[in-house]
């Protein structure tokens, strides 16, 4: 089977967010795999792993995500590709990337297509279908369960808690919701045969794409933190007259109930 | 500038979801000023055209098939692209929920249009639409426009005040017939896992659980608690990583964003991770046997004590509070 991953590098989980000229301060920061992207990729391994044939990982973006590509490659990916639109497209989105990949996945003959649910940086979630739409395939998104027979597919997805099963066909995209399966940690051989396997490198050039073909078709005017937030009232006393105090307040100060 | 907005009312269990009321509020500012026309679709939803012009559309097109009863991705947009051909809309407004999520990208693809996803906000400044959204799970925000396409938006459940319902508003309820085809999913199976009634993203009140409740078992006191308050119940990763609950249940930075009027959390120790998801509650109730967690900086009220004393005598003084309501 022909399988690729679309990974994003984000921000680590544990990072704090800054602002620095009124965008995020990426300074110092640590980055990893997008997590519901690991969840792509060791679902790729594991149907490979039953059903033969490759895995190649892809990322948009800067030279700095090769370290992310060499991790999926370590976990048992075994190609990697790193579009790299840094000194092309200044500001991105979803389309942006959308079509970046799309162009570079139309004619690679795809079986399956798995992607992150959602990025934990933008947020947006947007890409995965958007991808599907250009390549004229079906898309299902948070996945919990991926069941290949053939050319069927029976997958499972999680819809605001409840569960559907879906039937559909080979070529399709997915995305990954947490509970599809528990990413593996990069072995030690893992990590030295990763160093030797392939990761290319291209720009929009390559796909013969020009700026203008991928121009984001929305626009950022403004980056700001949430306010924060005063420490509150924490209440003290007989813990059954702080619970009466605390519906209290609720009710008259708070007025939420 | 004033604009034709079109709003997808969405169905759930024979009923418009609160959500779609809300996209009604937001399509009426994006609008300016020019139409909002509700859609609805499905099967024997026609009924539900009057309510959603209660709540703010000027009229609704109904696209009533057989095959639009569940959702699927291609014969939701069969139908909506159907709707657009006809209306010719300058803005799209959807709620952002599994639906929306799942529906809105494929659109914006095929209608070459930006799409901004995960609204909590949207504002006429300077000329344009401006939406505001959390990025980074809200540890941080962002105001965007669309500079391409059509002003297309999904907003967040419970961020967006809808209009007041005006018994007297009416309007024109048409129906387009479509022709669904070619699906390429199809849904085999329904299974309901979720607690019955409220949903967690759209939930007034959420009361949560972390590692300090235990067990499974020790879900029910949070869950009676919920019951109460008319709220849902959520969890923190650790609680779902030691499998008190289901992952569906998980707030945070993986896992859900939840903006509630009131989140209590029970026993939550309050990782950066988890306060992402949560933290821009409105008001936020910390009961944990820690003075010094994590989660009493972001909180608005703490008690200091072991939840399964506070959580049940909560419960009972809620009670009290209902019954003199």
């Amino acid at each position: 089977m022909n399988i690729y991953v679309l990974m994003k590098r984000t921000f680590d989980t544990e990072e704090k967010i800054t602002l620095s000229g009124g965008k995020i301060n990426e300074d110092g920061a640590e980055f990893i795999i997008n997590p519901y992207d690991e969840y792509a990729i060791e679902e790729a391994i594991q149907v490979r792993d039953a059903n033969g044939g490759e895995v190649t990982v892809i990322s948009v973006g800067s030279e700095e995500a090769e370290k992310q590509l060499r991790t999926a490659l370590a976990m048992g990916a075994d190609k990697a590709v790193l579009i790299n639109t840094e000194d092309d497209v200044e500001n991105g989105d979803q389309f942006t990337t959308a079509k970046v990949l799309a162009e570079y996945l139309k004619d690679k003959e795809a079986d399956l297509i798995l992607g992150g649910n959602v990025a934990i940086d933008g947020g947006s979630g947007q890409v995965g279908p958007r991808v599907a739409e250009l390549l004229n395939i079906p898309y299902v998104t948070t996945i919990t369960k991926l069941e290949i027979d053939g050319n069927n597919v029976t997958v499972t997805r999680d819809v605001e808690g409840d569960s559907e099963v879906i039937e559909t066909s080979l070529p399709l995209l997915v995305t990954a919701q947490q509970g599809l399966n528990e990413p593996r940690y990069p072995s030690l051989p893992g990590i030295m045969k990763a160093k030797k396997k392939p990761l290319e490198e291209l720009e929009l050039d390559d796909l013969d794409l020009d700026e203008e073909d991928v121009e984001a078709k929305t626009k950022t005017i403004e980056v700001y933190l949430p306010p924060k937030k005063e420490a509150g009232k924490v209440l003290a006393g007989e813990l059954s007259d702080q619970v009466k105090e605390l519906v209290h307040l609720l009710h008259t100060e708070a007025k939420v109930v | 500038m004033s604009r034709k907005v079109l709003v997808l009312g969405e169905v759930r269990d024979g009923s418009l979801r609160n959500v779609s009321f809300e996209a009604v509020a937001a399509a009426k500012t994006v609008a300016e000023g020019g139409e909002v026309v509700g859609v609805l679709l499905g099967e024997n939803v026609s009924d539900l055209g009057t309510e959603l012009i209660k709540n703010g559309a000027d009229r609704v097109v109904v696209v009533e098939d057989a095959k639009l009863a569940q959702y699927t991705s291609d014969g939701y947009s069969q139908a909506i692209l159907a709707v657009i051909d006809q209306e010719q809309p300058e803005g799209l407004v959807f709620g952002h929920t599994a639906l929306g999520k799942d529906l809105s990208p494929k659109l914006a693809a095929k209608l070459e249009s930006g799409l901004i996803s995960d609204a909590t906000a949207v504002e006429v400044a300077g000329g344009n639409v401006v939406f505001t959204r959390p990025i980074y799970s809200g540890k941080a925000f962002e105001k965007k426009i669309v500079t391409d396409g059509l002003i297309f938006a999904t907003v967040r459940p419970n961020n967006i005040t809808p209009l007041e319902k005006d018994e007297s508003r009416s309007g024109e309820v048409t129906s387009l017939s479509v022709e669904i085809k070619d699906l390429r999913t199809i849904i085999k199976e329904v299974v309901r896992k979720a607690t019955e009634g409220v949903d967690l993203s759209e939930a007034k009140v959420v009361v949560s659980g972390g590692r300090g409740v235990k067990s499974a078992e020790g879900f029910k006191p949070l869950k009676e608690l919920a019951d109460v308050l008319g709220g849902a119940v959520g969890a923190s990763r650790g609680a779902c990583d030691a499998e008190y609950c289901d992952y569906s249940l998980q707030i945070g930075q993986t896992g859900k964003v939840v903006t509630p009027d009131l989140y209590i959390a029970c026993g939550i120790s309050g990782a950066i991770q988890h306060l992402a998801g949560m933290s821009n509650s409105k008001v936020i109730v910390a009961i944990n046997k820690d003075p010094e967690a994590n989660i009493f900086k972001v909180a608005d009220y703490g008690i200091v004590g072991d939840l399964f004393d506070v959580v049940p005598m909560l419960t009972e003084e809620f009670k009290k509070l209902k019954v003199h309501q």
